[in-house]
């Protein structure tokens, strides 16, 4: 096991959970104004209204096939008697439909800011390196998909090499010789992944934490008092704090 | 029965000249700023007209508002289960178009144009993509009637009625009627926005009743901006946030009126309290047959001088000063007590706060240009007879189409007319006109007093906030100390927008301060310039 393992599948994961659990944090004390979609649907309609609900459940589709090909050791799978090949042709077949949707909304999604002068004005340097890091991570796992599917040459079973390897991260037992092991593509899109999550906090992705669940549950109308804070935004002054 | 205190406000419509000025100093206090160009908190619309955003009342179309199935009040866009499965994209936000695109001049260019054969012009320039652009719609741009055979006919009211009388009807009532409407936010007292907002940021105040968004709640997802059936909620496209009129609080608080109120020629609005009971209002607002809806609405509001009420009020925490307002308030004496004012769209089911007084004036015209005396009570209750079409008209803007409680008002403002043109030539005055609208004299004369003589104290009853938090007020004089002094819209770390909000007075003041004293002016290409506070020489780096 060479150093550059080590840097890779056990330094980079810590300081990517580390950057990811402390810069959200950080960012919803300090900017919980910029805490927003910032959405363009007011520039443009017509494409937004197709590509970003397929952008959008595709991607919440591929989370939740890595939840389950990461997280859930393969022991389980077979205890509850899924074979290896069924399976991995449901993965697979899930997968790819999910990828595909993902990775043709999205490309829509761009094309619509590259071609739209109002969203294209309105798109920051940060929003296009946001971009950049996540079609990349998309498009390699992608890639993975294809390559582990056995369409192209042998197939893969990630589950041997790269889930033991996510959990042990998580176990604090890391094993760096797993993911040493396993095949170059997983190992790119891996790290593509990592480097997306180190900027996610610092992005508009920010906005995938405040999906409104609480929406269901809580009454039509809100009320609120004008609170201790008295009016305006400003905090009130030292000495003037109210009492009780 | 829960009491609470809602500030409210009520127009007459009849002193509307349409000049505008609520609009210009509403704009230049609160959204002259990049991301909401095209925002006019108030606005004035000339009826029959397509309003802003156009046709923003064809509910058909916006999906706005509650409707009621099968006994319960429900979102017209859908339940909250759809409102989810609908948040990549909300299918009913109208885009910028659907209110206009915001543009400035190259004024620039008329200065620093070379020496040549041709005049220099400023091209108009878009604010939203900085490129040339061609002037295509504008708020007002249908301002008294302009474009009117073409444009007034796409008004949803108007389609309304169409379907209901003869075509005929249609140029009549071009002919004989022409008014406007000035709209701010309804601070309605069961607010289909607040409803629509998935991330609780929008609440409605319990002290006041006044509706705002919390901008660090706020989340952007746009279903408040669909979900006002008045569209007086809007989208900062440069922060990603909801905005919408704050019924200028920090005035309020400090016992001023709004800057809309303050500034109007016309001196037509009021504002004071309602005391309402909020247990009874989803149960009002749910009421089957739209005709029934103003009278559950005007049930809604409580006696301030009922003996029960006052108990409960206290009961509920309300001061006692709030109380006394209450008792003196212009805005429930013209709503519950003579029963003038009406709300607008009661069927959008969302209890609007901003009531309108019909106006007579267009009426009392058409009569005197056939000649006869537009001031006779006789002839006057005779027209509102026979002039069907205004007053069904209005009764879609204000009744739901129940021509009833319209008719009621003018008659009403045409007794007062009549009684008081008597009174003013010395002559006998009649009893028997206030008696014909089921008013005494003395009443006729106090809603005179209020309505015509319209003093500043009676027109603005507005307790101030709490005085034990009076101190709190601080936003009206705090530019000096604010911590972060940077440049007018502070721009963190991740992109324009983010880090804290600055308060609007702090940013207006930078804004206008940099610019007076910046030694190098940024050139317009490479910047939004905010219109409102624009000289023309460049602007201020956003």
């Amino acid at each position: 096991m060479t150093t550059n393992d080590i840097l890779l599948w056990v330094v980079l994961p810590y300081v990517t959970i580390a950057v990811f659990v402390t810069g959200t944090l950080w960012r919803y004390r300090y900017d919980k104004f910029g805490w927003t979609t910032r959405s363009s649907q007011l520039y443009e309609r017509k494409l937004i209204r197709i590509a970003s609900p397929i952008f959008h459940i595709g991607i919440l589709a591929v989370l939740m096939g890595h939840v389950m090909g990461l997280l859930i050791p393969e022991s389980w799978t077979h205890a509850a008697g899924l074979s290896e090949d069924a399976y991995h042709l449901m993965a697979v077949g899930i997968g790819a439909v999910a990828g595909a949707c993902t990775l043709f909304g999205i490309g829509m999604l761009i094309y619509r800011r590259r071609t739209s002068v109002a969203v294209m004005a309105a798109t920051t340097r940060n929003d296009k390196t946001m971009y950049v890091f996540l079609v990349a991570a998309i498009c390699l796992g992608l890639l993975t998909t294809i390559i582990g599917s056995g369409m192209l040459g042998d197939g893969y079973n990630y589950r041997e090499t790269v889930s033991p390897w996510f959990r042990s991260i998580f176990l604090l037992s890391p094993q760096p010789a797993l993911m040493a092991e396993a095949l170059p593509s997983f190992q790119v899109h891996a790290v593509a992944g990592m480097l997306l999550f180190i900027i996610w906090p610092f992005t508009r992705l920010v906005h995938a934490f405040s999906a409104p669940f609480a929406y269901l549950f809580r009454p039509y109308v809100v009320y609120r008092d004008r609170g201790p804070h008295g009016a305006g935004s400003q905090a009130p002054k030292r000495g003037w704090e109210r009492v009780g | 029965m829960r009491v609470m205190a809602q500030m409210a406000m009520v127009m007459n419509l009849d002193k509307c000249i349409g000049c505008h000025t609520c609009s210009v100093t509403c704009k230049q206090a609160w959204t002259n700023r990049s991301g909401v160009e095209y925002v006019w908190f108030n606005n004035v619309e000339t009826r029959p007209g397509q309003g802003y955003p156009r046709t923003y009342q064809d509910q058909e179309k916006w999906k706005g508002g509650w409707v009621v199935k099968r006994g319960k009040l429900k979102l017209r866009a859908g339940g909250r289960i759809k409102r989810l499965t609908q948040i990549f994209s909300n299918p009913n936000l109208p885009t910028m178009k659907d209110y206009y695109e915001p543009w400035t001049y190259e004024y620039d260019m008329l200065l620093s144009a070379p020496l040549g054969e041709h005049t220099p012009v400023a091209r108009p320039k878009s604010l939203i993509t900085g490129k040339n652009m061609k002037i295509e719609w504008s708020a007002n741009w249908d301002d008294d009637l302009a474009g009117g055979p073409e444009l007034a006919p796409k008004d949803p009211v108007l389609v309304k009625i169409k379907d209901q009388v003869s075509d005929r009807v249609k140029m009549e009532f071009e002919q004989a009627f022409m008014f406007y409407l000035p709209r701010i936010c309804e601070h309605c007292l069961n607010p289909s926005c607040v409803a629509s907002c998935p991330s609780g940021a929008m609440y409605k105040r319990s002290e006041d009743g006044i509706v705002l968004v919390d901008q660090d709640q706020c989340r952007g997802w746009r279903m408040c901006v669909s979900g006002c059936p008045y569209k007086k909620v809007y989208f900062n496209h440069r922060t990603g946030k909801a905005e919408k009129c704050t019924m200028c609080y920090p005035r309020i608080e400090v016992g001023m009126p709004t800057v809309c109120s303050e500034t109007c020629v016309g001196r037509l609005r009021y504002i004071g309290l309602f005391l309402y009971d909020a247990d009874r209002v989803t149960a009002a607002a749910a009421t089957e047959n739209e005709h029934d809806l103003l009278q559950a609405q005007l049930d809604l509001l409580l006696d301030p001088n009922d003996p029960d009420v006052l108990a409960a009020a206290r009961r509920d925490g309300i001061p006692e000063d709030w109380l006394d307002a209450a008792r003196q308030s212009p805005v429930y004496k013209l709503a519950k007590v003579y029963k003038v004012a009406l709300p607008l769209h009661p069927e959008y089911r969302t209890m609007p706060m901003v009531w309108y007084i019909p106006p007579l004036s267009p009426i009392v015209d058409a009569l005197r240009e056939t000649g006869n005396d537009a001031e006779e009570a006789g002839n006057l209750f005779g027209a509102l007879d026979s002039l069907r079409i205004p007053i069904e008209y209005l009764a879609e803007l204000f009744t739901a189409g129940d021509p009833g409680p319209v008719q009621a008002s003018l008659r009403k403002l045409a007794a007062m007319r009549s009684y008081m043109r008597d009174v003013n030539l010395g002559r006998e005055p009649r009893p028997e006109i206030p008696a014909a609208v089921g008013m005494d004299e003395e009443t006729l004369y106090e809603m005179y007093r209020l309505l015509a003589i319209a003093k500043y104290a009676d027109r603005y009853v507005i307790p101030k906030a709490h005085a034990e938090t009076a101190r709190d007020l601080e936003e009206l004089a705090c530019a000096v100390d604010y911590a972060d002094p940077g440049s007018g819209g502070a721009s963190g770390p991740f992109g324009e927008a983010s880090g804290r909000p600055v308060p609007v007075a702090v940013e207006t003041f930078h804004a206008l301060k940099e610019r007076q004293t910046a030694e190098v002016l940024i050139p317009v290409e490479a910047l939004r310039v905010n219109l409102r506070s624009w000289d023309g020489k460049g602007g201020t780096r956003e």
